[in-house]
């Protein structure tokens, strides 16, 4: 599903996101960690943004959530529901309107029971109501709400993370690497309360390492390559190598052990030692001058592509 | 041949993960386990590795008790965290020079690149770290392999580079070699022949 | 589309101009320098800090005597630094001895076993059972005061807790994977010891030592206090402290309250010096 003609629930345009850190004693250096970042998500999608574990890809959630760590800087435009988002309104909307569903039980406090986590600690009784509601509907038996996280299954805990985004209603759930180490079986089956969140209206932007995750339940698909985006494609796309656009999409997708399983020579560039002008220009067979310049993203058959050679 | 009889264990006093579990795996295959989440897999590798000993049960390898074996042991296993399979406060270099006489070709084949090894692991990302453990873990001796997961959380390029690598030389090497995976394409990829675990009571 | 044109800045870096890590060196640099001024000072300054000048008693603090004059007209900044120099030298002692201790009995329960850990580990058990005060008391006087009783009364007392801190990191070593990787390498046992356990432990073990310091002074000067520890011929500030009680109630307040604040700062000096040493070894506040 292509939503061109929806109305779009978040959009990012420009997001950079650098780091300060120490190297060898005292010298202090900034890592430019995401650069020029765009992604959208619209009305009833679900869109994955893929990318290898580490190439801080978790950065991009923790930036719309405004929850970076100290040490970042960080700028871009974000809207929400056509709002342009400020510091202070990204910290009113979270939590409310935008929720994260984070990797693992680790986010919940194991001393405390779950039920009473899920209600923020809050006891009205239309709290109480809504919690019994989310329960019932994640089939959670009423009797979770008085466990330790320590005592949850796996599944368990992922669906009371979920209860625990749902509380409020949000707009836009933001999960971050959500089944990790699943079977493509389990994970589709947890990613499947996603599926119909998207599908009542509300948006998801699922961040993921798993690729072959993200083509069974993800509506389009952003591909994260050192720090940006460089093609954002519907899913249909990814069937064959022709439909995609930028080298880096095709060399994935022959990378896949289905396809063909075909290394591809080089490795995604550090943050310190970025190339000029397009970051895949190092490993690309289309590499020219031009390449060295700044990369505009062009829109090529309802998919956006950072580079200048694609058709 | 890897053999493992009768193998029984547990974590929790009366609940067995792994209950009179039987295999057999010669060098020349690449033999597949399969089980949902939670149903031991860890577990079963770090016995057919030695890092654990079944509370009923014996490792064989060339009918001699894995756990008798002193010194290097030819059964090596990859783990899926790299980062907590090298220590942080040693050079890469030293940590491959704890393998058997690692050959320079396989450092090469593994696209480990030479100024990797003067770092330290905190500076290298997961993906490259695995390298070096894939690295370490070929030595001389080795003659059978358990990878548990090894790539789950590496990209595919990084992923389809190392396992092609790893294929050839376990083919060349005659080593066999032991795979957990949840990717079925992966695992459809690799393995030869798969077992499926489900003694959970 | 709204494209406004403009970038909205989400976060910025409050940089400070110094940052947390020269902070933290400066506070490790002027903490060390300091102390050992105190201490080589006070060595030296023997002499004055005995000189009697029955033309100078009872002296309020002024410029020629900026601590003052006690009832026998010694310099109370000399006598200060030079009692401050003893207790320094005796914590440092102690200390060392004590964590020699840990060292040992740490390492031996965390490798040699379960029944040597329980017998171990019960004597830790004991020995921070007891209140610290009493247990000095109580060695100090078996031994026979003096400084001898004071130092071993202060290392005995003291190695319970770096030992728990050395024992604890050695188990969670063990377990660690590498370190049975190195094992299933065919690394002999010695090898995993010093390439992997010792590199590791040895930077807490200092910080533990360090951290002894404080603890070791402030003790060794409460059981001088108390009249158990040091002889009035050692003029450690746990003598000069108690000497000056008796004077308090003629209105010689200077005789109590420098000394005592030198105590409390060279105590707290140690304490920042062995979290500054701390914060710069452990990962994980070290990008902080």
């Amino acid at each position: 599903m292509s939503c061109m003609n929806n109305k779009y629930i978040l959009q990012i345009k420009n997001l950079s996101v650098s780091f300060t850190q120490y190297e060898k004693g005292l010298r202090k250096i900034d890592l430019k960690v995401i650069r020029n970042l765009n992604v959208s998500v619209g009305e009833g999608e679900l869109v994955a943004v893929v990318g290898s574990s580490g190439s801080g890809k978790s950065l991009l959630a923790h930036a719309i959530l405004g929850i970076l760590p100290q040490n970042c800087d960080a700028e871009g435009n974000i809207w929400f529901e056509d709002e342009l988002l400020s510091p202070k309104r990204i910290e009113e909307l979270r939590g409310k309107k935008i929720v994260l569903v984070p990797q693992s039980v680790t986010y919940l406090d194991p001393l405390e029971k779950v039920g009473r986590q899920v209600r923020k600690e809050q006891n009205e009784e239309n709290v109480h109501k809504k919690q019994e509601e989310l329960f019932d509907f994640y089939k959670l038996s009423p009797n979770t709400a008085d466990l330790y996280p320590f005592e949850l299954s796996g599944g368990m805990a992922r669906r009371v993370l979920l209860t625990t985004a749902m509380m409020e209603s949000p707009r836009l759930i933001i999960a971050d690497e959500p089944t990790p180490g699943l079977h493509l079986e389990a994970a589709k089956k947890a990613m499947s309360h996603f599926r119909e969140f998207a599908d009542k209206g509300n948006g998801v932007l699922l961040i993921t390492h798993d690729v072959e995750l993200a083509l069974e339940v993800a509506d389009r698909i952003a591909v994260f390559y050192a720090g940006t985006t460089v093609e954002e494609a519907p899913v249909s796309d990814f069937q064959s190598v022709d439909t995609l656009r930028h080298p880096y999409t095709k060399a994935l997708w022959r990378a896949l052990p289905q396809n063909g399983f075909h290394p591809f020579p080089g490795k995604q560039p550090y943050a310190k030692d970025m190339p000029n002008g397009c970051p895949f220009g190092p490993r690309c067979s289309q590499l020219t001058p031009e390449c060295e310049g700044s990369i505009q993203e062009q829109l090529i058959r309802f998919g956006r592509v950072r580079c200048i050679h694609a058709k | 041949m890897l053999e493992a009889k009768g193998i029984s264990f547990g974590y929790k006093k009366g609940i067995n993960i792994l209950d009179q579990f039987q295999i057999r795996i010669e060098s020349h295959e690449r033999v597949g386990i399969v089980a949902p989440s939670g149903f031991g897999k860890t577990t079963l590798c770090q016995i057919l590795s030695g890092y654990i000993k079944p509370a009923s049960g014996q490792v064989l390898l060339d009918g001699e008790d894995l756990h008798r074996i002193q010194g290097y042991c030819p059964v090596q296993m990859i783990w899926q965290h790299p980062e907590k399979a090298v220590n942080p406060r040693l050079r890469m270099k030293s940590i491959i020079e704890e393998g058997d006489q690692i050959e320079e070709r396989i450092i090469d084949g593994l696209g480990i690149e030479r100024d990797w090894l003067n770092r330290f692991p905190g500076e290298l990302s997961g993906g490259e770290m695995q390298r070096f453990c894939i690295a370490r873990a070929l030595g001389k001796r080795t003659k059978f392999l358990i990878a548990d997961e090894i790539s789950t959380m590496l990209d595919l390029i990084t992923q389809s580079q190392i396992w092609n690598f790893l294929l050839a030389e376990v083919t060349e090497r005659k080593i066999g070699l032991i795979v957990v995976t949840h990717s079925h394409s992966l695992m459809e990829r690799i393995a030869t022949r798969q077992v499926v675990l489900d003694t959970r009571i | 589309m709204n494209n406004t044109g403009s970038v909205t800045v989400l976060q910025k870096y409050p940089r400070k101009r110094l940052n947390q890590r020269s902070q933290t060196l400066m506070a490790l640099a002027f903490g060390s320098i300091f102390l050992v001024a105190i201490t080589v000072i006070g060595t030296m300054v023997g002499d004055i800090a005995i000189t009697t000048n029955f033309t100078q008693k009872n002296f309020l603090p002024q410029m020629a005597h900026p601590f003052g004059t006690d009832w026998l007209g010694r310099d109370m900044l000399a006598r200060t630094l030079k009692g401050m120099s003893i207790s320094i030298y005796i914590g440092l002692f102690a200390s060392v001895i004590s964590a020699v201790i840990a060292g040992i009995l740490g390492a031996a329960a965390a490798t040699l076993g379960k029944k040597v850990d329980a017998v171990i580990t019960w004597f830790i058990d004991l020995v921070m059972g007891i209140p610290h005060l009493l247990l000095l008391i109580l060695i100090s006087y078996a031994i026979g005061r003096g400084t001898f009783g004071v130092v071993v009364a202060v290392a005995i007392s003291h190695w319970p807790v770096l030992t728990r801190i050395i024992r604890g990191e050695i188990l969670q070593l063990k377990e660690s994977n590498y370190i049975k990787i190195a094992g299933k390498l065919g690394q002999s046992k010695m090898k995993i010891i010093v390439k992997h356990m010792i590199p590791h432990v040895f930077p807490q073990f200092l910080v533990g030592l360090v951290l002894l310091f404080p603890h070791a002074i402030l003790h060794e000067a409460a059981l001088t206090f108390l009249g158990f520890g040091l002889p009035p011929e050692q003029p450690g500030i746990g003598i000069i402290l108690s000497e000056s009680m008796k004077y308090l109630s003629l209105g010689m307040w200077w005789l109590a309250l420098f000394p005592g604040m030198v105590l409390m700062t060279a105590v707290l000096l140690f304490d920042l010096v062995g979290g500054s040493l701390r914060k710069m070894i452990d990962p994980h506040s070290a990008q902080e």
